[in-house]
């Protein structure tokens, strides 16, 4: 029972920062609302246990790749976004379309959910950095390796990018 | 105990905010946070398959939570150069709206 309102809790404040991430006109605040909607997602993976996942979305998302969005935002003195012909046609189009298809996801999911089953508060040994490390340098040492291979590539393609032609 | 399919749902539900987010915004840089905002629906998914697989195998159940770290890190990745992108796109155009950022050359 404690876990099903913390878990419409902490929904519901992520369905409301998603939504005023939508509304909002200038980015710092959209910016603002994601690191709601990241936070309250980092409190529901531990609802489910995952306490590495949840340190982790906290460090990474809500703190680095944030922070790296509201620098920019500064940096380009970004304003209010105006309103155009095409965001119109979106608006028109694109609104009923998502909405039938959230609609449809969601009717599906509530009718089949004596298939699915239910979820509890985690056992003990279940999501520990411990368990994961295990996995991560035995099972999927290759991927990992590859994946610094992957972050080095980015981190030149930024500086190359970003750098000023002269 | 909370149904798996509430968890499914919720993140359908920021699922589809972050394609309309895509679709409805005209500034460059609310696009690329809809895309994370996307990224991170589709992690929520995992994390919860991974507790609903609990019961068949740790390692099995734990291999979602390494799936997350990846596509944080793929995510991380692409943050870095895309707002690097959006900068030099700023340089020359001296703006952030879309509509006005329609060709691929300078």
């Amino acid at each position: 029972m404690v876990h099903q309102i913390l878990f419409i809790i902490f929904g519901l404040i992520c369905v409301a920062g998603a939504i005023n991430l939508l509304v909002q006109r200038h980015p710092i605040n959209s910016a603002l609302s994601l690191v709601v909607v990241m936070s309250s997602l980092a409190l529901i993976y531990l609802l489910l246990g995952a306490e590495f996942v949840a340190a982790i979305q906290v460090i990474v998302y809500a703190g680095a790749i944030m922070v790296l969005f509201v620098f920019v935002i500064m940096l380009l003195n970004a304003g209010a976004e105006e309103r155009t012909k095409g965001s119109h046609i979106a608006l028109l189009m694109g609104v009923p379309a998502v909405t039938v298809v959230a609609c449809v996801v969601g009717w599906i999911m509530v009718s089949q959910r004596h298939e699915f089953g239910e979820v509890g508060i985690s056992p003990t040994n279940f999501g520990k950095t411990e368990a994961i490390a295990q996995l991560l340098f035995k099972d999927f040492l290759l991927p990992f390796e590859i994946t610094s291979v992957l972050i080095l590539i980015a981190i030149m393609g930024a500086v190359v990018l970003g750098k000023k032609e002269s | 105990m909370v149904p798996l399919s509430w968890y499914l749902t919720l993140s359908a539900v920021l699922f589809s905010l972050g394609v309309l987010g895509f679709l409805l915004k005209r500034n460059i840089i609310t696009i690329f946070m809809s895309i994370e905002l996307m990224l991170n629906a589709v992690n929520l998914t995992f994390v919860a398959f991974a507790r609903y697989w609990s019961d068949h195998g740790l390692k099995l159940a734990l291999s979602g939570h390494v799936f997350v770290f990846f596509v944080m890190v793929v995510a991380a990745a692409e943050a870095a150069v895309g707002l690097a992108i959006i900068i030099s796109v700023f340089r020359t155009r001296e703006t952030l709206n879309v509509d006005r950022v329609n060709l691929l050359k300078l």
